[in-house]
């Protein structure tokens, strides 16, 4: 089990991430006018396809209820001659201009985009311009309609053996296109200087250590310290090991105990006690039992045995942890993970908080 | 002594800050659905300002905060906000007025050169085509697939081929209709198919303007041989001084594609391409509604005009009226400011 394993579960739901490396690969930055850069994630290539299936289905939708309804009701008044002619046009329209017009429309969204909650964005960080949209879905007749034409319907006994020869490795060409590129570009947007990035609407959650914020009220006794985190050296109520960092008097842990994670880890465990489920409860009584055995905590293995302990327990972690991490960012420092600035786990325990959602079983 | 509270600064962050954060997430969200027309004044007003607010309360939560759902959730509120601020103001309606005064032409004066390009292509293969057939009849064959030739053969009488110019090949008026949509979508998608081939360095939409001449060479020939050029011409002109304008265009916009990639400018070649393949979209959207005038044309009033010098004066205005059009419009200091703000 490694601790790189992408969290399969948290990664749905909505404030969940990716993992850190696939975040950077695909991550690219806009500078907006303020100067503060905007942080987006290419759209995955499949995503991409999917949306396209789905514009595809509604297209044809599309084209069977109007040429239905012009064949209807022109044959009504008893016009039947204007509606080819009709019939022909909406066709054309619909398989022209149905991608521009809603990406036009939607700021670079089109149906089965929004579906896949993707969109276009201009590569330099403008608004979308009409041009690049004309561009980018132009380029689609010989990226996307010539091999649908190819693929269905057309007969390729016909011409000759060269021309199918060169028409397949084109057809190829542009389908496998977004597969060299590390922008993950087809022809169309090489040609628009357009990027399609995933826009997810986050929700914003509650904060997950507001649970385990206690009122100032009910802390016992006077020897906490809230700017002991800064100082590094004050002392706790229970020190063992190095300078307490106190938030919870139920929950004393120590500096050292908070050094062992980075944030890596603290990002993991807020996705653990983000998730909800059935599972749940189980996967975060072994995660408190991890965590527990690593940071040789001295204080009763309650968590272990039960669901509300478990989830206090991690609560406290991570309210404490974030608190240390967080004013050592204020210094500048930047744990990303566990391994960052050791030079060997001194505790040497395998397991961590990596959340992967995996019942203790598999693990 | 201190509270716990205030020793989570992020949790305090977020505190003091939420409720314009959802505020602007209200209002955004409210755009995105029904356009950023809808929203009233007031929030008109105020978008900028949360927007600004909002941007400025990622870039502090970037620094102190490890919430990962505190980040996520500004990175994209602000990203969706972004688009609405920086957004296009205008409407598809006047886009499209704008397009057409002076996007449009701009587009086709800024590439004349692959536009003439094109142009040249064609007219060699019409002389081409011309010769070859004039020489040996037989080639009329290879240039003149059967479906296009539609009985207009070398072995034709001349009479018929008389009669096919002047009657119209569907002279029902109910059928006007069809054949005038069915050449527009034939047209217009193998204008686009011209531009799209551009991607491939430009050799196919070359070739394409190419056969295009050769076989308007074949016909030429063919009536000449009848003593009928120009009658042909006179056929041709009609529709033929906008189509053939607008197909040259979009073998000009694929020809820009080609140019982008083989021939980058100082910048890298992929930005390169994505400029100038936006100025070649714009110039094929204007060829596409050329050939829709086209297919109108075509349709209608070369099947009912059948005197040859109605059939001029119709080419040629046609010719003037896209020739100055481009020359001449949105060249204004209005147009140019449009322009510099679209590019």
């Amino acid at each position: 089990m490694t601790d790189a394993a992408p969290p399969p579960q948290g990664a749905k739901s909505p404030g969940a991430v990716p993992t850190v490396q696939a975040r950077a690969r695909s991550e690219r930055r806009i500078l907006t006018p303020e100067g503060v850069p905007l942080i987006f994630q290419l759209a995955e290539r499949g995503e991409r396809a999917a949306a396209v299936m789905i514009d595809l289905v509604i297209m044809v939708i599309a084209l069977v209820v109007f040429v239905m309804a012009i064949a209807f009701t022109l044959s009504e008044l008893g016009i039947s001659g204007a509606a080819i002619g009709l019939a022909i046009l909406v066709s054309f329209l619909i398989r022209n201009f149905y991608f521009i017009f809603f990406e036009l429309r939607w700021q670079g969204q089109t149906p089965g985009k929004r579906a896949l909650g993707i969109r276009v964005i201009d590569r330099k960080g403008g608004y979308l311009r009409p041009g690049a949209v004309f561009s980018r879905n132009l380029l689609r007749e010989v990226e996307l309609f010539l091999p649908l034409t190819l693929f269905f319907g057309v007969d390729l006994s016909g011409s000759s053996g060269w021309v199918n020869f060169l028409t397949l490795g084109w057809v190829a060409l542009c389908l496998l296109l977004p597969f060299f590129n590390k922008d993950r570009l087809r022809a169309g947007d090489l040609v628009a200087g357009t990027w399609v990035v995933s826009s997810p609407k986050a929700l914003l959650l509650d904060d997950v250590a507001a649970g385990s914020q206690r009122d100032p009220g009910s802390i016992k006794g006077g020897s906490i310290k809230g700017g002991s985190i800064k100082g590094g050296s004050a002392k706790g109520k229970s020190a063992k090991r190095g300078g307490a960092v106190v938030l919870d008097p139920e929950f004393p842990f120590t500096r050292d105990q908070l050094e062992i994670y980075g944030i890596y880890e603290l990002q993991t465990l807020e996705e653990v006690l983000r998730q909800r489920g059935p599972q749940s409860g189980e996967t975060r009584r072994e995660v408190a039992k991890r965590i527990q055995r690593k940071i040789d905590w001295a204080h009763g293995d309650a968590a272990a045995r039960n669901d509300i302990e478990a989830e206090l327990f991690l609560k406290a972690f991570y309210a404490a942890l974030r608190a240390h991490l967080e004013a050592r960012m204020l210094f500048g420092e930047r744990r990303e993970n566990k391994y960052a600035g050791k030079t060997g786990g001194k505790l040497g325990g395998k397991t961590g908080p990596n959340g992967n959602g995996t019942p203790p079983g598999k693990s | 002594m201190s509270t716990s509270n205030s020793s989570l600064k992020s949790y305090e962050f977020r505190r003091e800050r939420e409720k314009s954060w959802r505020a602007l997430e209200d209002m955004v969200r409210r755009a995105e659905k029904r356009g950023l027309k809808s929203l009233p004044a007031e929030d008109l007003l105020r978008l900028p300002t949360l927007y600004r607010a909002t941007l400025s309360s990622l870039s502090v939560a970037r620094a102190i905060s490890l919430d990962q759902n505190v980040l996520n959730y500004l990175e994209s509120l602000c990203a969706r906000a972004y688009f609405q601020v920086y957004g296009p103001r205008a409407s598809l309606m006047e886009r499209i007025a704008s397009f057409l005064r002076h996007g449009f032409p701009a587009a086709v004066r800024e590439t004349r050169g692959p536009i003439l390009l094109a142009t040249l292509w064609m007219v060699l293969g019409i002389v081409i085509g011309f010769l070859l057939v004039q020489s040996n009849a037989d080639w009329y064959y290879t240039f003149v697939g059967w479906d296009m030739a539609g009985g207009r053969t070398p072995a034709a009488s001349t009479e018929s081929l008389r009669n096919g110019l002047y009657d119209g090949a569907d002279s029902a008026a109910e059928g006007l209709y069809i054949f005038a949509t069915y050449l527009f979508s034939h047209n217009a998608g193998i204008g686009m198919f011209a531009f799209a081939l551009g991607f491939a360095l430009g050799i196919p939409t070359v070739l394409l303007m190419f056969y295009n001449g050769l076989t308007l060479g074949a016909f030429l020939a063919l009536y000449d041989s009848r003593g009928l050029t120009w009658d042909l011409v006179g056929w041709l002109a009609v529709h033929g001084t906008t189509e053939l304008t607008a197909i040259v265009l979009c073998g000009g916009g694929g020809l820009v594609l080609a140019s982008a990639i083989i021939f980058p400018d100082r910048q890298s070649r992929m930005e390169s391409l994505a400029r100038r393949g936006r100025a070649a979209g714009t110039l094929i959207m204007g060829a596409v509604l050329m050939l829709f005038v086209a297919g109108l044309l075509e349709g209608f009033a070369r099947q009912l005009v059948t005197d040859i010098t109605a059939r001029y004066v119709i080419g040629g205005a046609m010719l003037v009226f896209w020739l100055s059009y481009f020359a001449l419009s949105g060249r204004g200091s209005g147009g140019r400011k449009q322009h510099l703000d679209d590019d």
